[in-house]
């Protein structure tokens, strides 16, 4: 039951990269690709289960960390065009 | 007792599969960037929980249910935040949310340029 898991995380990871490579908006991009690194970490999972290796759930939770970290780092990048502190007067219009 | 355990866990990655399938499929159909976000909490929320809780009743050791419970919970946290920050960004950006208020359901239908895609109702 962990191989046919698997084979749907991976139709469904295609399924998400499909509407990150067709996106109209960069949001769209963005989107996708969080709901793909969130299945990266399911499927990650189910693969340690698969081959009996529970050392894989180290990477997925590390994984999970990382795509939170990287969607928000992007929304920020897309917001401000820079990745640092605020600069005087960049909150007001939000 | 063995038993009961794998059709519990069965079910649960079954049902699980199936949400996040549906989610999956609602990020590739639905019209605009705020209505795919409602796919990507589906995958988030019962597709992810209930894929780890089918895992958590397989596992043999405590520290693996641990884990598997640690990764649910912050996927729970995060999950909501992300999503908090991409709809003020792309709202902040000037992306407009689909409303077809005010007209009827085949109305909307008919004059959305979505190119098959399903209509806000």
């Amino acid at each position: 039951m962990f191989v046919e898991a698997s084979l749907a995380l991976i139709l469904m990871m295609a399924l998400t990269l499909w509407r990150a490579f067709k996106g109209p908006t960069v949001y769209d991009r963005i989107l996708a690709v969080n709901s793909f690194g969130t299945l990266t970490v399911l499927l990650i999972a189910v693969f340690g289960f698969l081959t009996a290796r529970p050392e894989f759930l180290d990477i997925a939770l590390v994984y999970a960390l990382i795509n939170f970290i990287g969607t928000i780092a992007v929304c920020k990048y897309v917001t401000f065009a820079h990745l640092g502190g605020p600069l005087p007067g960049e909150w007001e219009d939000i | 007792m063995a038993l009961a355990l794998d059709i519990a866990s069965w079910a649960c990655l079954v049902i699980g599969t199936v949400f996040a399938l549906i989610g999956a499929v609602g990020i590739v159909r639905l019209p605009d960037v705020y209505s795919r976000m409602h796919g990507a909490g589906m995958i988030d929320t019962l597709g992810a929980a209930l894929i780890l809780l089918g895992l958590i009743l397989q596992s043999e050791h405590w520290l693996v249910a641990a884990k598997l419970v640690l990764i649910g919970v912050f996927l729970f946290f995060t999950s909501p935040t992300t999503t908090f920050a991409l709809a003020r960004a792309a709202l902040n950006a000037g992306v407009k949310p689909l409303i077809t208020a005010g007209k009827a359901r085949g109305a909307a239908a008919s004059d959305s340029t979505e190119g098959g895609g399903p209509s806000s109702s």
